[in-house]
């Protein structure tokens, strides 16, 4: 797999391009982690994990094994 | 004649949606419990018109009508299910002004159900600093239905919304997103066609849920059953059903509303960084932490003592009062110190409530659950257990109860069966007089009290138990579920005392009558056994006035003697020295044993129990008596003090390990849908109980 949210640095964007759906709770695509949607990484908690990011104008928090499972390109 | 109709009122969490509620019914409200399961259910009332009354019920926040949690289950059901008594004539989806496009997702999925749906922007009033533009006709006609802006906090809109819910009959129950054609055509027409009485939206949902349906005749479930798909083409489908959605709305908001996003400040960016720091955040939550448990002690006693005053005086009052008789006798010795032991936890539990209902809407706790997920994920646990747990100081019931928005089933089992763990205000009176008795009453470098310090060396006992069983459990419950954790971080919000209020007020009556109703009949119980026995029991009275015929005793000293040989003979003094070899080796005797079994009413029941066991009259929370008696009972074998600091530490290891509560083996019944955790819960708990008091009165002694 290549790059995910999880491959994320704090402030970077990126583009989801695929979401593993029998590995993402169906919660998370109703709230708008879907293919097309720009997602950027807000902070990490101090531990790394889990992540704070912004998609589709909510604020969410997920595990970073949750965010590995959602493909993206990275927006300069 | 006034017509009532029904009014549900849905929306995402941190809408405002229960301020809204607030503003259309005002206390006309009641909370109440949905059959077999402990979810709130709040209704209230409001006269939209002369003739027009609405009962309003405040559906718990959900982000969509698919259910994957107990409270969203309850909106799943009341929407699905036309023969469900709160079935809705007509629903209000409440939504923020700043996300509309996700609140337009629930919105979408409402609207195809065929339910005419009015949509409510909340938290208007904050467009213009935010620089939002919403064009409110043209957004109307896209919908297919009215909308109208409202702000529960400034009161704008209300009754606007209130005017259009009066013609709720002419609103549109056209669907606003046709799933059939974008999915899969050929299978939602079949589906239309077989089930036409249904929205081709509802047939879905029912296929997806077919396991919950419980509602359906049989001929509909083989209907829907036919068409039946595995669990990956059904996920399949509904992220299908998703994008479709989003385009839909996507398209809508473009033309309607317009965001200028410099206009905003970025307020919640710098909180965010202060309070999820990586050193600060948890500086913070300690000391956020300390200030709540210091004022759970310091502005509770001084009501806890009123009411402790104030329920002896009404036991001696109706003693006065009413001829002496066993209807008087269950009155005086049953339910009124059974009401006064529920009544006793209000203030410290309506002040944790408070802390806890200030955090939530300022949005801080989903800040901690983010900092602390990873901690307690090593424990089996989510971020989401933080709130159970510091809540199960207050009570472990409500605790429990807390715990229902964690979305992994095996976390939440984990949280539930380790919470009782944590020091609840029952233990305290027990720990205080026992601690009074044993641990001497000194100052180190003139802030450390010896006494304090073994308090707090209590509490941090509790909560080491809580973490090392959950790590314990994490190792060995064989539950695969796979773990999933998603929480929104609201925008700040400085709370409204309004809301607050009818929060803590709330929760503290579902307390009061939930556990309440448990630890009163355990209270009868207890009183009945203990005022009812064989002959001996009966014949009190002439053996100790035969007894003691030769010595000068005043009435009194003679009655105390009575009402010990009584107890002594009683039922439940005779089950006190039925289990009194197996509580030998721990330091105890018959009366202990006595207070130990009367303690599974509540744990705070044991100073009472042994006030009456040593015939000393219990005044208010004047313990001194209590303190002196206990001090003075010595073992009739050895000949030394009954309670020395062996028997003393045995028992307060005890009282700390020891599931001695009934309401909350009830709620984890309850909640867990299965007896097998609440006594899970009662021999693991309790047999740890048992071997660490053990080895410590075998060692101390």
């Amino acid at each position: 797999m290549g790059l995910s949210i999880a491959s994320l640095q704090v402030g970077e964007r990126g583009i989801i391009c695929d979401v593993a759906l029998d590995k993402i709770p169906l919660k998370l695509l109703e709230m708008g982690c879907l293919p097309g949607k720009e997602v950027e990484l807000l902070q990490k908690a101090p531990l790394k994990d889990p992540l704070y990011i912004r998609v589709n104008g909510s604020h969410l928090a997920i595990r970073v094994e949750t965010a590995s499972q959602i493909a993206i390109s990275k927006l300069q | 004649m006034i017509k009532t109709i029904k009014i549900a009122l849905v929306g995402n969490p941190n809408t405002g949606k229960t301020s809204l509620f607030n503003q259309l019914t005002g206390l006309n409200q009641k909370v109440g419990n949905y059959p077999g399961i402990t979810v709130d259910k709040k209704q209230g009332t409001c006269h939209l018109s002369e003739h027009l009354k609405a009962v309003i019920t405040d559906l718990p926040g959900t982000y969509s009508i698919n259910p994957t949690s107990a409270d969203e289950d309850i909106v799943y059901k009341t929407l699905v299910n036309e023969k469900n008594p709160d079935f809705p004539d007509v629903v209000v989806v409440v939504a923020e002004v700043e996300n509309l496009k996700r609140n337009l997702f629930l919105f979408s999925q409402i609207k195809d159900l065929g339910i005419p749906t009015v949509l409510a922007i909340n938290m208007a009033d904050q467009m213009q600093r935010k620089g939002i533009t919403i064009d409110v006709a043209s957004l109307e006609k896209d919908l297919n239905t009215k909308v109208v802006l409202v702000s529960a906090r400034k009161k704008t809109g209300i009754e606007e919304l209130k005017t259009i819910l009066k013609d709720y009959d002419t609103l549109s129950t056209q669907s606003l997103a046709d799933i059939s054609q974008r999915i899969d055509g050929n299978f939602f027409v079949k589906i239309k066609e077989a089930l036409p009485q249904f929205s081709t939206y509802k047939s879905w949902l029912l296929i997806t849920q077919l396991a919950e349906a419980d509602f359906i005749t049989d001929q509909e479930r083989e209907t829907l059953l036919s068409f039946k798909k595995k669990k990956e083409k059904i996920k399949k489908f509904q992220h299908k059903e998703a994008i479709f959605r989003y385009q839909v709305i996507n398209e809508i908001l473009k033309k309607n509303y317009v965001i200028n996003r410099s206009e905003g400040s970025d307020l919640r960016g710098k909180l965010d960084r202060i309070l999820t720091h990586r050193i600060f955040g948890y500086v913070i939550f300690a000391l956020i932490l300390v200030i709540i448990f210091q004022s759970v002690f310091a502005w509770a006693s001084i009501p806890m003592e009123w009411i402790d005053t104030a329920f002896a005086q009404l036991a001696n009052y109706t003693q006065q009062q009413l001829t002496t008789g066993r209807f008087t006798d269950l009155l005086v010795e049953g339910v009124i110190p059974g009401v006064g032991g529920v009544l006793i936890f209000v203030p410290q539990i309506a002040i944790l409530f408070l802390f806890v209902a200030i955090l939530e809407e300022t949005g801080y706790m989903s800040r901690v659950v983010f900092l602390m997920d990873k901690i307690m994920r090593r424990y089996g646990m989510s971020g989401k257990s933080v709130i159970p747990l510091v809540s199960g100081t207050a009570c472990a019931i409500p605790a429990i109860m807390s715990s229902r928005n964690i979305e992994s089933w095996r976390e939440r089992l984990i949280t539930i069966l380790v919470v009782p763990f944590t020091t609840c205000s029952a233990r305290i009176p027990v720990y205080a007089i026992l601690i009074a008795l044993i641990i001497p009453d000194k100052h180190y470098f003139g802030i450390f009290n010896l006494q304090g310090l073994t308090l707090l060396a209590l509490y941090v006992l509790g909560f080491v138990a809580a973490i090392s069983s959950a790590y314990l459990l994490n190792k060995v419950l064989k539950i695969k579920n796979k773990s999933f954790f998603i929480i929104e971080l609201p925008n700040y919000k400085i709370p409204s005392p309004k809301n607050i209020g009818i929060t803590v007020l709330e929760k503290t009556k579902a307390f009061v009558l939930g556990a309440g109703k448990i630890i009163l009949a355990i209270s009868i119980v207890l009183w009945f056994l203990a005022s009812h026995g064989g002959s001996d029991f009966t014949n009190a009275e002439e053996t100790i006035q035969l007894e003691n015929s030769g010595k000068s005793l005043s009435v009194s000293e003679l009655n105390k003697k009575i009402a010990s040989y009584k107890l002594a003979h009683s039922y439940i003094g005779k089950i006190g020295k039925t289990i009194e070899p197996v509580i030998k080796p721990l330091g105890y005797d018959w009366k202990v044993g006595i207070a130990l079994i009367s303690s599974f009413a509540a744990r705070e029941v044991f100073v009472g129990t042994l006030a009456t066991i040593y015939s000393v009259e219990d005044k208010g929370n004047n313990s001194a008596t209590i303190k002196q008696r206990m001090q003075s009972e010595v073992d009739s074998v050895t000949g030394k003090k009954r309670f020395d600091f062996a028997t003393g530490m045995s028992l307060l290891l005890f009282y700390a390990f020891a599931m001695q509560c009934m309401g909350t083996l009830a709620i984890v019944k309850r909640e867990t849908r299965s007896w097998k955790w609440p006594i899970l819960q009662l021999t693991g708990m309790g047999s740890l109980a048992y071997i660490v008091a053990l080895l410590a009165f075998q060692m101390l002694k």
